[in-house]
């Protein structure tokens, strides 16, 4: 059906990757040296390739938007990380794991890549462990676990709410170390505004330093994108506000395929929206799903004088209290997949069961978990992300249950990318959230920091080299070749258009009105009109854009609306992506609910026989529509069943 | 419950880094005190880009308390009138209508204005360049669970890891002392037994950078523990200065 | 070791050495002052006065005390001196008094008004021991002659007011210098962890308290006497 190559290695699931790794070409360490890479991204997958590559010896180069490596988004992730490592004997196993993350993901994803996945996810333990990563031990001085949704097992690895960081802080220090040998160079502080292609191969790119507001070209025998996702397109989001798409959508443009752009994961728990004001959501980790449990009034009557301010949470009697997950889902209870949870809370919001003055909240509530823990163990296991909570809302959730309501969180859909992680331009990889890799429709809990080391400490490092073996006669580019001057010239060209346009409207009022397109047409409940309509309004919008937005300032010097005008430009790009994609896939997986598709008690229903493939998108340029590539997922180990957390 | 406020915000206005700056005031009016300070400082933003006006360049990312990138010296205090917070996690509630709040960049010589309210910390991460990690590569390393370590000693070492790296400390300081920043990635470095190897060697490197970076020393105000948004106890810096000395008079 | 002095940790484990060598001295110090209003007659006073004047450990001890006084008291100078230049343009509010206590924070100032009483107290004393005796009395305590310390001491409160305040507001600004300099030395040695802290500090104030008192008293006790 398609001439797209993932490239599997041959031979059975669990040898693969063995396989590969004792087949693929190796450079040797003199010719390290004179290769060099540039890796975009500082966040886990960043920060761990660039680490990685620099000791095995090549020549890095390190590109951040942030003043630091360490801000790198993957710093916010809470709850924790997966590992098949089976401490606490409760039967996991590798080969668990990994059809844990293919059924979490829906049938959606590459079976050789998330077998993988499970595979490296115990070194990642190791390796962190000996970073001096303080994960939770026990008493007894080894590793403390914890569960996660989706899963029957106790696999998670955590350090207190702040995984991610730790996670992070790790990789960074290991980045810096060497920074500090003098094999990985950091810019910080650099955008990366064009790929440079040579000859069909990637081989630099163009950055703007947002200090001094000048472009500057970089060369490299191979680049690797590890920019994170695009959720920032909706506005509102769990993502940092600097957190954007920018280069992968370049990347997009300059002919890479983009694929399953429409899987976007929604977080069950997060703080709800307030107001016009708010300027990002706030995740509550879903590490408190362990213990907190969900439920809304049963009566509508309750729901409504809770809106209205009449009633306390904490005077609605328990058999008033409707647990909606526990009610549907008694095999998993408050543990369902973070899909099943969003969708469930949006089903009694909808129905009008939904608290909080908005009516667009339910209660996450931990009254139960204290009687039975004590308040110092919930203190000890979830301190800090309560005391996050008390500081936003105003309120103590020790006494009155938390509020929480879905939102953007997570892309699974990135860059297309082979076993290697390479994309479809030779010489430009993609790893982290900013492929599509492992996660098919749906990721798992504790997954995204699983697969952005992975892919950073274990895979990259690897797979490279298969490439970069055939580069080692390629001497050091100049960048005044003409191709680097285009890409250049380029850039400039489209600054200066922003600049000039000198409307009336500022980007934060565009971003949001794309915001509010996308939750609404390309939100949690998907059909096919609303989907033509959104991409409707959305190409309007990018017309607006184009021709009213404003950038006071200069072109040099520090210039943040300049910045994220850039940035909406390409927010907007993928707006329209989502949504095509998104009509595109007529049939529900994992984050990716069509209306159309769902089963007789609304649960999503997939389509095997029509949409088991990954939709790779390829840009026919500006005005044209993108042509739809299809990768045929093939299961030859795992059976595609209808998923069931009842 | 919520209410509204009219204020006035003060703020230091500088061109570039080598340029010279000054306190410029704007009144924002209408602000909801369930607005966090930085959704105050948007909506000002979106005012100046009204008025054709550049608005006020500020750090900011996550605006979730992690990142540690917020940065502003509010009333006189890092990161604003609230305990164990970042400037992102402070609320409109903890002003008052009318009042004039005044906003400054973190002021440290090792901390150069880029812009407005934006400075240069590229500092902090020369000093963990300097000696903040553990010497090991990717692979080759024993199972998680080969050495054990006491959960008391995990969580020690958790509580000092706990630091975002936002620089309040040393903005907080009369000194300008990063020794609070330093103390801790020392300290949870050589609390762990992986770390302990090259612990001397690092608390060393990493003091003589943040001296070689314009850092001051420490003067044991306490100030920077009490404003650290992630409540970094100054035990740290006495286990920093153990472990210096103990590394001084080994030699 | 090489470059110990050149590293602010190095040189501030020198403003403790000194720092914790001159409270020993202090204490030694309000021992012997405390004499001086237990026994009105003034023998006991003399007594201890003689004995340190002659005892061969206390002659040992005396230089070697100046010389931590001037190491403690340059040293000062040269700490304030680099950390200032840490923070060229300053902030137009501040709130420190939230975060810190103003005698940490101001320790260079107390310290400069203490050194101001001693010199005046050296002048008022020291000198007059040392190198004027001869101005002094001389009385017979059980068949020793010694000089009548006692006497110039208890003249000076005696006869002068102002003296007497200048001693008290003396004692009590050295009594917020230790409250922080006391458990402060102890941190910066690394004699310190979070269990530590609270208690060093506790016994920091009431070490604080004990010597301003001790020391006002004095002069206290005989301007309300006498």
């Amino acid at each position: 059906m398609s001439n797209i190559n993932s490239k599997i290695p041959e031979g059975p699931l669990a040898q693969k990757w063995t396989y590969y790794k004792e087949h693929q070409k190796i450079v040797a360490p003199a010719n390290k040296r004179k290769l060099d890479i540039i890796v975009v991204g500082t966040g886990l997958a960043g920060a761990s390739a660039a680490a990685s590559l620099g000791q095995m010896g090549f020549n890095v180069k390190s590109f951040c938007i942030q003043d630091s490596p360490r801000r790198a988004h993957s710093i916010a992730a809470q709850g924790g990380i997966n590992a098949a490592k089976n401490y606490q004997n409760d039967g996991d196993s590798v080969y668990r794991l990994f059809i844990d993350t293919i059924k979490g993901g829906d049938y959606r994803s590459r079976e050789a890549n998330v077998y993988r996945l499970a595979e490296v996810s115990n070194n990642i333990i190791d390796q962190c462990v000996a970073q001096g990563v303080p994960f939770a031990r026990e008493y007894g001085g080894v590793l403390a676990n914890r569960s996660f949704g989706g899963v029957q097992v106790s696999r998670t690895f955590y350090a207190r709410g702040q995984t991610g960081q730790q996670l992070l802080l790790g990789a960074y220090q290991a980045m810096m170390r060497q920074v500090h040998e003098g094999t990985v160079t950091l810019h910080t502080r650099s955008e990366i505004v064009d790929i440079v292609i040579i000859d069909g191969k990637a081989r630099g790119v163009i950055t703007r330093n947002i200090v001094t507001g000048k472009l500057e070209r970089h060369f490299a025998h191979a680049v690797v994108l590890a920019t994170g996702g695009y959720g920032n397109t909706f506005f509102l989001s769990t993502n940092a506000m600097g957190s954007n798409g920018s280069a992968i959508i370049r990347a997009y443009q300059k002919g890479a395929y983009f694929a399953n752009p429409c899987f976007i994961q929604i977080h069950p728990t997060c703080i709800p929206v307030h107001g016009d004001f708010q300027s990002k959501l706030t995740l509550m980790s879903e590490s408190l799903r362990n213990d907190g449990r969900i439920w809304v009034p049963k009566k509508k009557e309750d729901a409504e004088a809770i809106r209205a301010g009449k009633l306390k949470p904490t005077e609605i009697a328990e058999e008033d209290r409707d647990y909606y997950l526990e009610r549907r889902y008694p095999a998993f209870g408050n543990l369902v997949p973070r899909d099943v949870a969003s969708r469930a809370g949006k089903e009694r919001c909808d129905a009008g069961y939904g608290v909080n003055t908005t009516g667009r909240a339910v209660f996450l509530d931990f009254k139960e978990a204290i009687e039975r823990l004590g308040k110092k163990t919930i203190t000890e296991r979830y301190g800090n992300l309560f005391q996050m909570y008390q500081k936003i809302e105003n309120d103590n959730p020790y006494e009155t249950p938390m509020m929480i309501y879905p939102a953007i969180h997570y892309v699974m859909g990135g860059l297309w990318v082979d076993y290697e992680l390479q994309t479809n331009i030779p010489g430009l990889y993609c790893c982290g959230e900013a492929n599509f890799s492992d996660h098919g429709a749906n990721r798992l809990g504790a997954s995204a920091l699983m697969q952005g080391l992975a892919d950073g400490y274990f895979v990259l490092p690897y797979t490279i080299q298969n490439y970069l073996a055939g580069e080692i006669r390629t001497d050091r580019m100049s960048t005044d070749l003409p191709e680097f001057e285009e890409a250049e010239k380029n850039s400039q060209l489209r600054f200066e258009k922003l600049k000039n346009i000198n409307g009336k409207r500022s980007v934060d009022s565009i971003h949001k009105e794309l915001g509010n397109i996308m939750w609404e047409h390309v939100g949690m409940g998907r059909t096919k009109k609303g989907l033509e309509e959104g991409i409707k309004m959305i190409v309007a919008l990018k017309k607006e854009f184009w021709s009213n937005v404003r950038i006071p300032g200069d072109m040099e010097g520090m210039n943040v609306e300049l910045d994220k005008a850039s940035r909406l430009a390409d927010f907007l790009e993928m707006g329209e992506l989502i949504a095509r994609d998104a009509l595109s896939r007529n049939e529900s997986c994992g984050g990716h609910f069509r209306e159309e598709s769902q089963t007789a008690d609304g649960e999503a229903l997939r389509d095997d026989k029509n949409f088991a493939y990954v939709s790779c998108w390829k840009y026919q340029g500006e005005n044209a529509d993108p042509e739809l590539n299809k990768e045929e997922l093939n299961y030859e180990n795992v059976k595609m069943v209808q998923r069931n957390y009842k | 419950m919520e209410s509204f406020l009219n204020l006035t915000i003060k703020v230091w206005h500088q061109k570039g880094p080598t340029e010279k700056g000054r306190f410029e005031s704007y009144k924002v009016e209408h602000i909801s005190t369930d607005s966090s300070f930085l959704e105050m400082m948007d909506i000002l933003n979106e005012k100046l880009i009204k008025e054709n006006k550049e608005p006020i360049a500020f750090d900011h990312d996550c605006r979730e308390g992690i990142c540690g990138m917020c940065s502003l010296y509010i009333n006189g205090r890092p990161h604003g009138p609230d305990d164990d917070i970042t400037t992102c996690q402070l609320y409109m509630r903890k002003f008052k209508d009318g009042e004039t709040i005044t906003v400054e960049p973190w002021r440290a010589a090792a901390f150069p204005v880029i812009k407005d309210l934006i400075v240069d910390r590229t500092a902090f991460d020369k000093i963990i360049a300097a000696g903040g990690y553990i010497s090991v590569g990717t692979g080759g390393v024993p199972d998680g669970n080969n050495i054990a370590i006491p959960k008391d000693i995990a969580e020690q070492a958790m509580d000092s890891a706990a630091c975002i790296g936002c620089g309040a400390c040393v903005a907080a300081c009369k000194n300008s002392s990063a020794m609070l920043f330093v103390s801790a990635k020392v300290s949870q470095l050589a609390l762990l037994p992986q770390g302990k190897a090259e612990s001397k060697r690092r608390a060393k490197n990493m003091v003589k950078k943040m001296e070689e970076l314009g850092f001051g020393g420490c003067t044991n105000t306490r100030a920077c523990e009490v404003e650290c948004p992630k409540n970094i106890s100054v035990s740290n810096i006495a286990r920093l200065n153990r472990e210096f000395l103990k590394s001084e008079f080994s030699e | 070791m090489s470059n110990f002095l050149s590293v602010s940790i190095g040189r501030k484990f020198l403003m403790s050495i000194t720092g914790i060598f001159m409270m020993l001295f202090i204490c030694v110090h309000l021992t012997l002052n405390l004499f001086l209003v237990f026994d009105d007659s003034g023998n006991l006073f003399n007594v201890g006065a003689n004995f340190m004047s002659t005892n061969p450990l206390i002659k040992i001890m005396e230089p070697i005390l100046a010389l931590g006084f001037i190491i403690h008291i340059i040293w000062a100078f040269i700490i304030y001196y680099q950390n200032y230049k840490t923070r060229p343009i300053g902030y137009a509010v501040t709130d420190r008094s939230y975060s810190s206590n103003w005698n940490a924070r101001n320790m260079l100032v107390i310290g400069a008004l203490v050194l101001t009483f001693l010199v005046i107290h050296l002048i008022n004393f020291y000198y007059v021991i040392k190198f004027d005796s001869a101005a002094m009395g001389q009385v017979t305590i059980d068949g020793t002659q010694m000089h009548n310390t006692y006497a110039l001491v208890a003249g000076l409160f005696k006869g002068s007011v102002i003296y007497g305040i200048l001693y008290m507001t003396a004692g009590i600004l050295l009594g917020f210098h230790l409250s922080h300099g006391f458990w402060s030395a102890f941190h910066t040695i690394g004699f310190n962890n979070e269990n530590w802290i609270p208690r060093l500090i506790v016994v920091s104030k009431i070490f604080a308290v004990i010597v301003a008192t001790g020391f006002s008293i004095i002069p206290l006790y005989f301007m309300i006497k006498f």
